[in-house]
């Protein structure tokens, strides 16, 4: 089998089962590229690691580095990318209409009704899961500097009106500065 | 006028996907500040809708957000729009990144994992604060607080099965639909008493 089938393959999994957004999807990429002896444990953290250093969902940064690694061609990256992207492309639009078409229905109604505070929880756990040392440090200074901007930012998209945006770009001159 | 509004949804988005670290979760501050208050393009209580089928769906949070938002306002097309908006920064950056920078030149320049080290904490505030605002958005009040505190807990606690955010997109749609039914058939019984 061609090294792009095997990609397509293995991206089509991982688009199609990975629920719950980026952090949960990471088991499912480690088991499909790593266990499958496309690249070692070592590159994947570091692809990990450029993807939480990089912009973007992790999902297409993820499919879009290793595209390229495991091909060595621009066309792996999109490939990856593309499979990674269509089929759940394909299943949301298809929900979204039913939804719209039955929003007036019994069913409609209390399945949303039930989930709007699950969602609520979902983003809670998203939020505890990474209060850990990877993005807070593990030394105390460094844990209590995290926690003051943590807290700083917080209070500055909480309660102003300024873009998440510019939190983040004086997030990271504040960290240029003080580490 | 629709050709504006397909070019003004593929740069908030571009936007979107060039500004967001950290995944589909820190993106949602960002989509709300956009999407809702900048743009009025859709009510809070209408994206947390959207937000929850873009959840249920497997795929990447970010693109199903944005082809949820696309498709309610422009349909096909819109969705289109939208989700190559999300993409195409990452996609073009990362692929620089892979043809021309190795992983450990990222990690061993001082300067650029002294900038990640404060971003990563703000990163976690910007995903905390969607907690507050969405909680106001779905009406939750102490009758219904301890649905996301102990869906969150749950999660974290990282246990097999019961850990699985699956599991309580399950579990919430099955309550919601089976508390609804109740109430309505209450509603209807209580209305016939009336009649009486």
């Amino acid at each position: 089998m061609s090294i792009y089938l095997k990609l397509i393959w293995a991206y089509l999994k991982i688009g199609l089962f990975g629920f719950g957004g980026g952090y949960a999807m990471l088991s499912l990429i480690q088991r499909e590229v790593v266990d499958s002896g496309w690249i070692s444990g070592t590159t994947f953290t570091d692809i990990v690691a450029i993807s939480q250093m990089t912009p973007g969902p992790i999902g297409i940064n993820s499919a879009t580095y290793i595209g390229y690694v495991v091909t060595g061609s621009v066309w792996g990256s999109l490939l990856a990318t593309v499979t990674v992207v269509l089929p759940p492309f394909v299943l949301v639009l298809y929900a979204s209409h039913f939804i719209r078409r039955h929003k007036d229905s019994a069913i409609i109604k209390g399945v949303f009704m039930g989930l709007r505070p699950v969602v609520v929880g979902l983003i809670a756990s998203a939020a505890l899961l990474l209060m850990n040392s990877d993005n807070f440090g593990a030394a105390t200074t460094e844990c209590i500097k995290s926690i003051a901007i943590c807290v700083a930012s917080f209070c500055v998209v909480y309660f102003t009106r300024i873009h998440p945006i510019f939190i983040i770009i004086a997030a990271g001159i504040i960290g240029a500065i003080i580490y | 006028m629709m050709n504006n509004l397909y070019i003004s949804l593929f740069l908030a988005f571009f936007k979107i996907g060039a500004f967001t670290f950290g995944g589909g979760w820190a993106m949602i501050s960002i989509i709300e500040r956009e999407i809702v208050e900048k743009h009025k393009w859709i009510s809070k209580a209408d994206f947390l809708d959207l937000l929850a089928v873009a959840q249920a769906m497997p795929g990447i949070l970010a693109v199903n957000i944005s082809v949820v938002i696309g498709d309610n306002l422009r349909g096909l097309r819109g969705s289109i729009v939208s989700a190559l908006g999300t993409i195409l920064p990452s996609f073009v950056m990362i692929l620089c990144i892979a043809i021309f920078l190795t992983p450990d030149d990222i990690k061993n320049n001082e300067l650029i994992s002294s900038i990640f080290k404060g971003i990563r904490p703000a990163v976690v505030a910007l995903i905390v604060a969607p907690v507050l605002t969405t909680a106001r958005a779905a009406k939750i009040n102490w009758k219904t607080v301890w649905i996301p505190i102990v869906t969150a807990l749950l999660i974290y606690s990282k246990l097999p099965f019961i850990s699985n955010p699956i599991t309580f997109i399950i579990l919430g749609a099955l309550g919601g639909y089976i508390y609804y039914i109740k109430r309505v058939n209450g509603a209807i019984h209580a209305g016939k008493e009336v009649e009486k």
